[in-house]
């Protein structure tokens, strides 16, 4: 890939437009329901949203076959380092929504049992405010992450390719 | 013929998908469509101006002591006395919420006595950033002619500027305007603007109990 001194050809910019298209248009979301967010998780997956129209129709229970983790609910102390394993578990690229306010701060439970937002275990692209978030309010959340990924460069985490 | 019908039977599952296919989609088109929220959603806050332009917001700091998750985060200041910018003592000089510490229960604006903080129809806030969701006065704080600020993603394509314009997303949670010992006295209006709440079906409509028990 072109790096990132010279200006990529018109080659490699369509090769880079068809790869990010293929990426926001097949991302599947690794099952991450915690809490009462996953009820509108789920709902949002279902027929009167649709998130199939957006390719991400199917719930991968294995993380080696999603690429954008919902943590969708308060994720407690206990549950940090499943979700920081689950994380590791899923291969480049991958990306993280931090769905409704206990998963992205803590919401109200501002005590000992959860964690403070889970930008502390995992890197988050992507914070939905809510109490739940309404499945609009995902939708927006994932479709902005989709515009992310389109406008961004094909990389992995560490910013190489 | 019981044999037929036997034979037939299973047959006939196969014709509901049949008479669904009639009926089309159920599926709301979001980006392009979005959903008429339900009259008392709870949406993104709104800092609220009289019909003048003064602020409502008096500074006491009832939001933040009712909040149950202490997301806002209020500091009142004496009103300069030749250029006051609330009709009372003090105005929130300060005035920040964390939309992601937010569990948008409505507590605060049935906290405030001058109903100078109201809910919007406006639910698109994600960020990218945890800062990005601490909305200050700057993006709370409602325009003279009573239109919501933007939110401070406001370059993103999906955010419908025009929408955001229009007045009638807003919404009153349980101020006192919606009681119907309130009916007809103009406290609040849906659009910020100057009017007259009409009174919520069922407010007024002859219910025979008194408000006593509404106190408890």
């Amino acid at each position: 890939m072109a790096s990132q001194s010279t200006a990529p050809g018109i080659l490699m910019t369509t090769l880079e437009k068809g790869v990010n298209w293929a990426r926001t248009q097949s991302m599947w979301p690794a099952s991450f329901g915690l809490a009462c967010c996953a009820i509108e998780m789920m709902g949002t997956g279902a027929a009167h949203n649709d998130l199939a129209r957006f390719g991400m129709e199917i719930f991968r229970a294995s993380p080696r076959q999603a690429d954008l983790m919902i943590v969708a609910g308060r994720v407690s102390q206990k549950m940090a380092p499943v979700l920081r394993q689950v994380y590791d578990q899923m291969v480049e690229p991958k990306w993280v929504l931090s769905m409704g306010a206990c998963a992205s701060t803590g919401g109200m439970f501002n005590n000992y049992a959860l964690v403070q937002g889970v930008d502390q275990v995992v890197p988050v692209d992507m914070y939905v405010p809510g109490c739940p978030p309404g499945p609009q309010s995902l939708m927006h959340g994932i479709l902005t992450l989709q515009q992310m990924i389109m406008d961004g460069k094909i990389q992995n985490s560490t910013g190489v390719l | 013929m019981s044999w037929l019908s036997d034979l037939l039977g299973p047959l006939k599952g196969f014709l509901v998908p049949l008479r669904q296919i009639r009926k089309g989609p159920v599926t709301r088109k979001y980006p392009q469509v979005k959903r008429v929220k339900p009259q008392r959603f709870h949406g993104r806050h709104t800092l609220n101006r009289y019909p003048n332009g003064m602020e409502k917001c008096i500074g006491c700091e009832l939001c933040a002591g009712v909040c149950p998750a202490n997301c806002i985060y209020v500091r009142g200041k004496d009103n300069p006395p030749d250029n006051p910018v609330s009709p009372g003592e003090r105005w929130g000089f300060v005035y920040e919420i964390n939309m992601l510490r937010c569990i948008f229960c409505a507590m605060c604006v049935e906290a405030c006595p001058t109903q100078a903080i109201t809910m919007t129809h406006l639910f698109e806030m994600s960020v990218t950033n945890r800062d990005d969701a601490i909305y200050t006065r700057t993006e709370l704080l409602v325009d003279r002619d009573g239109t919501p600020n933007y939110p401070p993603h406001e370059d993103s394509p999906l955010t419908n500027l025009e929408e955001l314009r229009k007045g009638d997303g807003w919404m009153r949670a349980t101020s006192p305007s919606g009681r119907r010992e309130y009916e007809g006295i103009v406290a609040w209006t849906p659009s910020a603007r100057t009017g007259e709440l009409p009174a919520e079906r069922g407010q007024s409509s002859g219910t025979p109990q008194v408000s006593e028990d509404a106190d408890g």
